[in-house]
């Protein structure tokens, strides 16, 4: 289940609907991906006050359906769920989801990271960072798309 | 066709959508950059490095040597940063 969305979720509430009525499962792995201020502990930079998640809808959703698919493909999951907010956050509130339901827990390990390091390269998402003294667009970053590349086969090709 | 603009391209070229004809001469997504390159100050500072610039067409990424339609939308956005 893919929902892109601006309010916050409820991490159990959310992980307990998941799962409901499907006893074949056996284990549930999540990730939640928080607003992190990078200037936390460091008094000689500006801290950070909020983060604008800019999407292109369309897009958005149909690249989550697609990586959620790919992971399906793969694993033997029982159920799967990607939650991605929008909008203006701030330090420390919930930004994503990502959960994998499973008879054994390797498959749920394995597809729950699977799934971030795609979303991370492939669901169109911008961040803007805002501090006291500037608002900048996070640039993307090299080991996101190594971390990607180690599952080889792009969601894209996989498809064709 | 319509043709999206995100994050710091929206910003230079300052508007987030337009719509127009497939102009004469633009095949491919490589000769749409030339032509809006040239359609003002904004638009040359947004592709002044279209090698950091991602393509997709009809909601999924292209290579910019893929060909166009008068019916396509087309976005243009640096890379992207979610999760």
């Amino acid at each position: 289940m893919i929902k892109v969305q601006q309010k916050n979720f409820d991490i159990g509430a959310e992980l307990a609907a998941l799962t409901r009525g499907n006893h074949r499962i056996g284990g549930v792995a999540s990730f939640v991906g928080l607003v992190r201020d990078l200037a936390a502990g460091d008094d000689t930079a500006a801290a950070l006050q909020a983060m604008t998640l800019e999407h292109y809808p369309a897009m958005t959703e149909k690249k989550l359906a697609e990586i959620e698919a790919e992971a399906r493909a793969r694993w033997p999951l029982e159920a799967s769920l990607i939650i991605h907010r929008y909008g203006r956050l701030e330090p420390g509130e919930q930004i994503v989801l990502v959960a994998c339901a499973s008879a054994h827990r390797q498959a749920a390990f394995d597809a729950c990271n699977f799934l971030m390091d795609w979303l991370k390269t492939e669901a169109p998402f911008w961040k803007l960072e805002e501090t006291d003294a500037s608002e900048d667009w996070v640039d993307s970053r090299a080991s996101d798309d190594a971390a990607a590349a180690r599952w080889q086969v792009k969601p894209d090709r996989a498809a064709e | 066709m319509k043709v999206l603009y995100f994050a710091w391209l929206r910003q230079r070229i300052g508007v987030p959508a337009e719509e127009f004809d497939l102009p004469g001469g633009v095949k491919t997504v490589d000769d749409l950059v030339g032509f809006l390159t040239a359609k003002g100050p904004g638009y040359a500072k947004g592709f002044a490095e279209p090698q950091v610039i991602r393509a997709a067409v009809n909601f999924e990424y292209v290579p910019f040597d893929h060909k166009l339609s008068n019916t396509d939308e087309v976005a243009f956005f640096p890379p992207v940063t979610g999760g």
